[in-house]
């Protein structure tokens, strides 16, 4: 049951993601991105991880994708022109990538040396385990994030009003 | 082998049944909302089909159905038939995380009247853990439904009837969110069951132990009330359908069934609302129970009902109450006074629960 749940929205999940790639409309992508996030929620929570995933869809597909969406509707974005590209980064550019994503794979799996031991309902992600680890295990680093976000919320306002007075 | 048959049999019954109900209700909320209204400006509302006009969301129905379905050439089509779904799909979904009553017995067999619950063997009932959080995401991903609806129109009236809508529903969300905090501290849950059986009892022999009342709750139960009239798009906050200012706002280039799923996806928002406020600070199902164990497991549920007919009908009086909002006002209120009160009321309420500990 797992297992199938899982492959139907790992296909969602990649499907989603080529179709935000490929698709000419940037209303398209955006959407192709909300199918990855929402399926990105179901793996999380077939992992187990069940705060994770309702965060996830609440924050990304349900505030930030909606911010996403707002822009597009409110500059009336029309169809990308497609250029042909460069000749040479088509030829060097897919070898490149693929070997680059292979080094940082392997860097990865060498180091920590895990090659798919977490099963399927393993992952600590109920909301106490989540909060205990956010408010007391890493309390400093939870807070300073909090005031970094802050700061940065401060400096948009600030942006955002040097522009509208002048 | 049998179990599972059966707990899947027993499932569809309950979904059946939940629909159905849930269906009829908003369609006669319709009708009620006809009613009342018509009788607040001096009117007599709908009386021509049935006795009192009760047959009339069957004749209104029957006639979005025979309509022309009229898709306009300048739309983008795949958006434009996936919004509405979209929107009604999520409206109804949230029903099936709502506790609608306490445990059924049957002989010896126990489920609790809810879609998404489980009885184990001593009788005990439980629910998703996170069911508040799964209730407002689905709202969250409810708000494309609106703003595609507007965007794929390509008409100036639906575009800026959809810009409204959404802006106000994620602001509104917040503030929303925010309210549900002190209840959820006072529980120590996310589970809407678990949340409802602690609002059970009286406190001094004679309150009753809801949050409304017994966490002090009251002030974020009227901030939830302001943000859930805003999240379904009602008067006093529904600019985003300003007939005046946008002809109909965002569905204004939908006909037929594509309309009534619109409608329909609104109403069943306001049903949902009301159940999510009774089950936060009124106790939910909680109420006095006789007689036999059949009669003390659906009692119950008529509470709830009524608690929910308490809501629609306070929409509805709201409605031939007050006027609408100006934009501006609509979302000073919601980030300038709705969301500082509701963080206060998180704050107080966390000394108080850090005090009595």
């Amino acid at each position: 049951m797992h297992l199938i749940l899982f492959i139907i929205f790992a296909v969602f999940c990649v499907g989603g993601a080529l179709g935000l790639l490929i698709s000419k409309h940037p209303i398209n992508s955006a959407l192709s991105l909300i199918v990855v996030m929402v399926s990105l929620a179901v793996l999380y929570l077939l992992l187990g991880a069940e705060f994770v995933a309702a965060i996830q869809v609440i924050v990304y597909a349900g505030a930030i994708m909606v911010l996403f969406v707002f822009t597009i509707m409110l500059l009336n974005a029309g169809e990308e022109e497609r250029t042909k590209g460069s000749r040479v980064a088509t030829a060097l550019g897919f070898p490149a990538l693929i070997i680059g994503a292979a080094t940082v794979i392997y860097a990865i799996l060498a180091k920590i040396g895990i090659t798919g031991s977490l099963s399927l309902g393993q992952f600590r992600g109920t909301p106490e385990a989540v909060s205990d680890l956010l408010f007391r295990d890493f309390l400093l680093p939870f807070e300073v994030t909090s005031v970094l976000i802050l700061i940065a919320i401060m400096g948009a306002v600030l942006l955002a009003r040097k522009g509208s007075a002048e | 082998m049998t179990n599972v048959l059966t707990f899947i049999l027993v499932a569809i019954i309950k979904i059946v049944i939940t629909v159905f109900v849930l269906l009829t209700a908003v369609a006669y909320t319709v009708w009620l909302e006809r009613k009342v209204v018509g009788r607040m400006q001096n009117r007599w509302g709908p009386t021509r089909v049935g006795p009192f006009g009760l047959l009339q969301p069957l004749a209104d129905g029957l006639k979005f159905i025979l309509k022309e379905d009229l898709t306009p050439p300048y739309v983008n089509k795949p958006i434009y038939i996936l919004a509405p779904m979209l929107a009604v799909v999520m409206a109804l979904t949230s029903i099936a995380i709502i506790p609608i009553g306490p445990t059924l017995h049957i002989g010896d067999y126990a489920t609790p009247i809810q879609i998404t619950g489980v009885t184990d063997a001593n009788g005990q009932s439980s629910d998703i853990a996170i069911g508040l959080l799964i209730i407002l995401g689905v709202t969250s991903i409810g708000v494309y439904g609106i703003a595609l609806a507007g965007w794929s129109s390509n008409s100036k009236y639906s575009l800026l009837g959809s810009l409204r809508a959404s802006a106000q529903m994620v602001s509104y969300e917040i503030a929303l969110g925010l309210s549900l905090v002190g209840v959820l501290m006072i529980t120590g849950s996310f589970s809407l069951r678990a949340i409802v059986e602690h609002q059970q009892g009286l406190m001094f022999g004679f309150i009753p132990r809801w949050n409304f009342f017994y966490g002090f709750q009251f002030v974020a139960f009227f901030i939830y009330l302001m943000a859930a009239f805003a999240e379904t798009n009602r008067i006093p906050f529904d600019l985003p359908e300003a007939e005046t200012e946008l002809v109909a706002g965002y569905h204004t280039e939908y006909s037929a069934m594509k309309f009534a799923m619109f409608f329909m996806a609104e109403y069943a928002n306001m049903v949902t609302v009301a159940c999510l406020a009774s089950v936060m600070f009124l106790g939910g199902w909680s109420g006095p129970v006789f007689g036999p164990p059949i009669v003390q497991s659906l009692l119950p549920v008529l509470y709830f009902m009524a608690r929910i007919f308490f809501f629609l009908f306070l929409y509805i009086w709201i409605r031939g109450t007050l006027p609408r909002f100006r934009y501006d006002q609509l979302m000073g209120f919601g980030w300038k006074f709705l969301l500082p009160l509701a963080i206060a009321n998180i704050v107080i309420t966390a000394f108080v629960i850090a005090w009595r500990a």
